[in-house]
């Protein structure tokens, strides 16, 4: 097996003080392999978005430190997550998070644009190719159904082909025929290209096609398997 | 990240539109006063160029006392004789004319006694030997020029206007009173028809001599040169034979001198405009701030996927300051378009108003390209700094969140940046109103102070707010019900987006409060300290009240049995350097007029001067002291000061008498051609029949003491019109930013009037919550702008106070302020609350 690339120890994060504090981690350890699907699951409070902000470097631990591809993260000022962001990691969102102003194809380009980068046009091809929106590549996402948009998303989120992709409910926003679709692709491109990838999700569903499946709860993990993805 | 910032404003093109107007308004003023003020200094300049054209140099005198209102010197005619017999002189030719203001200045009256001719434009009269062709700018259209006395040429306009033929009668009246002329001719100026609306006589020399009271003297000497000598060359030969007491300019040098004249008097309209341009311009920055702060607030998440996506918070912050600047030059291009319409529409506006100006191509300058493009593009970048820095601080983790804020305003819980504005404010108030400076540097200080004050107010006006808003939506709630007491709720929900809306209109009506406080103070003050200082029974004056009226007149009204009268001899002499005021008092005129003084008796015998007292430390005058006059005929004139004029400060800005006060006797032998500022009559005799006495004197009138106090205490209130017509701009754009507001509340509360219109809410209602709620911000506007017009008032008149200004409210325009603001409310509701009524009920639920 391969070497994990994001590291994180001891993890703990309170929101607010006192009698009205909330205890969203209580020390969290986890390693996220490389080349694999991790799916960090829970009910609603149970600390899993809260695991991803920190992970991601979006939100600051009270207590531990995370490391991403042996960048401690935790010690780095908004310039350093900056960088960070540029070159490790991707993010697929609930809500898409396309920008209206753009079409379909400046949306996937616009972190190298960003990052003031060239886009590898191959691998641009490629991508394209693999979310199958070749023709809707000028339309707005005003113009795309929500399933569309998503994959414009992921495809987003691989052109820079981060260290470990970030996905929050990617399927929460979907219907069930279409969530398979996002899914399949999340998939594949961890068995094609790689990639390593954390999903956040509170679909079991979702979860079947994960390498390996973690269970937060009261902000503990308090389940931790691997699977064969189906 | 540019082309996200260019294309999010395209896709936002409609409001970021409404954002812009409050820029384009600002821009358009600036823009239009610039082309209008070039646009008359060019076409006077062609005007004077034409004049002079095939003249090769001007003989005149020098001018010894500006603004005399007897008009400038005049040189001997017997001058003309010498420059003849100069060498390369091929002709020369005296010529009188009158400026047309003042005694200077000869009236064509109508066949119903009246001066012919807007009251605010000049009245040419030139005397001319129409013979010699090549000094004559003039043509004749029909008829011909005038010959002897008793006839007259007059231009095309009068001559329509009058619907006066070749042949018919005219009056025409001079220092003398009214004749009947027969009109020869109908001429025109090179090709113009009119020259900016000022009625012009032609007449021969000894007529103009003698209509003028200039028996012997001639304003000017044109000369040609012989052919093979230059005009400079004719200058230098021509100085030698005129001596010191003329000056000598070449033709192109007059028309310049000429055309000076002009620009001194367009530069003040100019800057008096643009004033009011940036005032507008100020709110429209306060606007601009307004709307991208609530726009940055709606994309909170879409910047926040930025910032997940790796840019840094420099990169947001630069695509802010993009979208600002791209919208300050729109703003500032569209600015410049309406400008120039503006400039059209304002010279329309002289027209109506009877000022004809001369026709020419409207005049865009580099300059003013540069400038209106210059002031609205960082206007507009200035105003959206904050906002941008306020972009930087929004944390990626918002992209992931549902309903995510904008992060507070840096400070905002502190009020100490706020407090420490107001600190300068009050520095600067302060200096400007107690400090004693120099008038200008003063008004800049109170100016600033002002700018600073409301920049202060406006950072700390969102705590009040919540409790304004509770107090001025109260008679909401008590008429709307249910949708008044949200109004009331809604309009306290962001203090900080209320304020600063309401910011915008508070400026505006607080400017406005301001003058009209002043104007109240000035009005009553000034009316008393005149009821004071006069006990005539009548008072004669020019019509428009400042100009002076020939001697004559007051001679006219003293044949009246039972009356007696105690003309006021006015001019102005030069003294230490610089021009002064001066006024011949008739004897005997302290039975209907009091002049206080110290030091000496009131009124001045011969050879003494009663002299005003700040002018007199000026100059360290004492009692018994000479001082020496030049008058504009260049007479010296040594007068001793016996004592001196006490003024309060109401007269100081608006004095009866001259800074120096001599007797009549002292003062017509030695001024020229004098006219009278009033004549005071004393006798129990009705205006109107001294009024009719007075038929020969078509521009002078008599009027109780009573209505000549009111209009001359009213003349300020043409001057407070203008200003409110010029602020009302500001108010319009402020305006601009409550719509802009609105549309974007009801767009941020989409979801929620789904769910108010689910339950139960009618389209009425909510249109009636909308609108409310604009009322309350523009009431929060008012709650704040007129108390602060009237502090700023109550500022300037305290530190006058001693001196007997009064600071009075003027009620009644509160009121109306105050209902200008609920009107500014109600229709800056009418787009935005339509549709919020007409939202889709369904699809709001579902908006996301």
């Amino acid at each position: 097996m391969t070497s994990p690339v994001v590291t994180a120890r001891g993890l703990t994060r309170v929101y607010g003080e006192g009698e009205t504090a909330v205890h969203a981690l209580r020390g969290v350890d986890l390693d996220i392999a490389s080349g694999r699907l991790t799916a960090v699951m829970g009910p609603s409070g149970s600390g899993k978005s809260t695991l991803m902000h920190v992970l991601a470097g979006l939100d600051k631990p009270d207590g531990g430190s995370v490391s991403i591809a042996g960048v401690e993260v935790t010690g780095l000022d908004d310039k350093g997550l900056t960088e960070l962001r540029r070159e490790h990691i991707g993010f697929v969102f609930q809500f898409f998070n396309l920008l209206p102003m753009l079409t379909a194809r400046e949306n996937i380009v616009l972190p190298s644009e960003i990052a003031g980068e060239e886009v590898d046009a191959a691998w641009l091809d490629e991508l394209v190719e693999k979310i199958g929106l070749t023709d809707r590549l000028g339309h707005r996402p005003s113009e795309l159904s929500g399933g569309q948009q998503q994959r414009v998303a992921v495809a987003r989120s691989l052109a820079s082909r981060p260290t470990v992709l970030f996905a929050d409910e990617p399927t929460g926003n979907l219907d069930s025929t279409t969530s398979a679709e996002i899914l399949e692709l999340l998939r594949s491109a961890v068995d094609g290209f790689g990639q390593t990838t954390v999903m956040v999700t509170h679909d079991p569903g979702a979860a079947r096609f994960a390498d390996r499946v973690v269970h937060l709860e009261d902000g503990q993990i308090a389940s931790d398997e691997t699977q064969v993805p189906s | 990240m540019r082309r996200v910032a260019l294309k999010g404003l395209w896709l936002r093109r409609g409001r970021a539109l409404l954002t812009t107007l409050a820029v384009v308004l600002g821009v358009a003023m600036v823009c239009g006063t610039f082309i209008l003020t070039d646009t008359i200094d060019k076409a006077f300049d062609a005007i004077f160029t034409t004049g002079n054209a095939k003249t090769s140099a001007v003989i005149s005198a020098r001018n010894v006392v500006e603004e005399s209102s007897s008009g400038k010197p005049t040189i001997p005619a017997a001058l003309l004789e010498k420059v003849r017999a100069a060498p390369d002189v091929a002709e020369a030719s005296g010529i009188i004319s009158a400026a047309g203001f003042g005694t200077d200045q000869i009236r064509l009256v109508g066949r119903d006694g009246k001066t012919i001719g807007n009251p605010n434009a000049p009245k040419l009269a030139i005397g001319a030997d129409w013979s010699v062709e090549r000094f004559n700018p003039f043509t004749i259209a029909e008829g011909r020029f005038p010959r002897t006395d008793g006839e007259l040429a007059i231009d095309r306009t009068t001559a329509d206007k009058q619907d006066l033929e070749p042949g018919d009668e005219l009056g025409v009246s001079g220092q003398g009173g009214k004749r009947t002329f027969t009109v020869t001719g109908i001429a025109r100026y090179g090709e113009v028809n009119s020259l900016g609306g000022a009625t012009i006589g032609l007449f021969d020399i000894p007529t103009a001599q003698k209509l003028l009271a200039k028996e012997g003297r001639f304003d000017t000497i044109s000369v040609a040169v012989d052919p093979g000598v230059t005009d400079q060359q004719l200058k230098e030969s021509l100085r030698e034979v005129v001596g010191r007491d003329a000056a000598v300019r070449t033709g192109d040098e007059q028309a310049a001198e000429e055309s000076k004249e002009i620009e001194e008097a367009t530069s003040f309209i100019r800057y008096f405009l643009l004033a009011f341009g940036f005032i507008a311009l100020g709110v429209g920055a306060f606007v601009i701030y307004n709307t991208l702060t609530i726009t940055i607030a709606q994309r909170v998440r879409e910047l926040a996927t930025l910032r997940a996506l790796g840019a840094s918070g420099r990169q947001v912050r630069r695509s802010v300051l993009i979208e600002g600047l791209a919208l300050g030059v729109i703003a500032s291009v569209v600015g410049l378009v309406l400008g120039y319409f503006l400039a059209k529409g304002l010279s329309a506006a002289f027209v109506a108003l009877g000022i004809d100006l001369p026709k020419t191509d409207q005049v865009v300058k580099p300059r003013t390209i540069i400038a209106s493009l210059a002031i609205g593009i960082v206007v507009t970048a200035v105003a959206s700094i904050a906002p941008a820095r306020r972009a930087t601080r929004i944390s990626p983790i918002a992209a992931m969140q549902e309903g995510a804020k904008l992060p507070a305003k840096l400070g905002a819980r502190r009020p100490v940046a706020g407090l420490i504005v107001l600190a300068v404010a009050a520095v600067l108030l302060g200096l400007g109103a107690f400090a004693g400076l120099k008038v200008t540097t003063a008004l800049i200080l109170l100016g600033a102070g002002c700018l600073v004050l409301f920049a202060a107010v406006g950072m700390l006006a969102h705590r009040a707010v919540t409790p304004l808003a509770r107090a001025l939506g109260a008679p909401a709630q008590r008429v709307g019900g249910a949708a008044g007491h949200l109004a009331r709720e809604n309009a306290s929900r962001n203090p900080a987006r209320t304020a600063s809306t309401a910011g915008a209109l508070m400026i505006g009506l607080a400017l406005v409060t301001l003058v009209a406080t002043l104007g109240e103070g000035l009005r009553s003050s000034n009316r008393k300290a005149l009821e004071n200082q006069v006990s005539a029974d009548t008072v004669i004056t020019a019509k428009n009240g400042f100009d002076t009226i020939p001697a004559a007149a007051g001679q006219a009204a003293a044949q009246i049995p039972g009356v007696q009268v105690y003309p006021v001899r006015h001019d102005r002499a030069n003294a230490f350097g610089d021009g002064v005021s001066v006024d011949g008092l008739a004897p005997g005129i302290d039975r209907v007029v009091r002049l206080s003084t110290s030091g000496g008796p009131a009124f001045p015998g011969d050879g003494e001067a009663v002299v005003e007292r700040e002018y007199a430390t000026e100059h360290k005058l004492t009692v018994g002291s000479t001082l020496e006059l030049t008058t504009p005929s260049a007479k010296k004139l040594d007068v001793t000061v016996s004592a001196f004029q006490e003024r309060t400060s109401v007269q100081k800005i608006d004095p009866l008498f001259g800074k120096v006060v001599l007797s009549q006797e002292t003062f017509e032998a030695n001024f020229p051609r004098s006219g009278d500022q009033y004549v005071f009559v004393a006798g129990a005799v009705p205006a109107t029949t001294i009024d009719r006495a007075l038929k020969g004197f078509p521009d002078v009138e008599a009027r109780s003491r009573a209505a000549w106090v009111t209009k001359r205490v009213d003349g300020i209130k043409t001057l407070l019109n203008l200003l409110y017509v010029l602020l009302a701009l500001s108010v319009v754009v402020s305006l601009f930013g409550m719509v802009n507001t609105l549309v974007l509340t009801v767009f941020e509360r989409t979801r929620e009037i789904g769910m108010l219109r689910a339950v139960g809410m009618s389209r009425r209602q909510v249109r009636r919550m909308v609108r409310q709620e604009s009322i309350i911000t523009a009431l929060i506007g008012a709650a704040l702008g007129l108390p602060l017009g009237l502090l700023l008032a109550r500022l300037l008149s305290s530190a006058l106070a001693d001196e007997g200004i009064t600071f009075a409210v003027p009620g009644s325009a509160l009121i109306v302020f105050t209902v200008v603001a609920i009107v500014a409310g109600v229709i800056a509701a009418i787009a935005p609350a339509r549709r919020a009524a007409r939202l889709d009920v369904l699809k709001a639920l579902q908006y996301e």
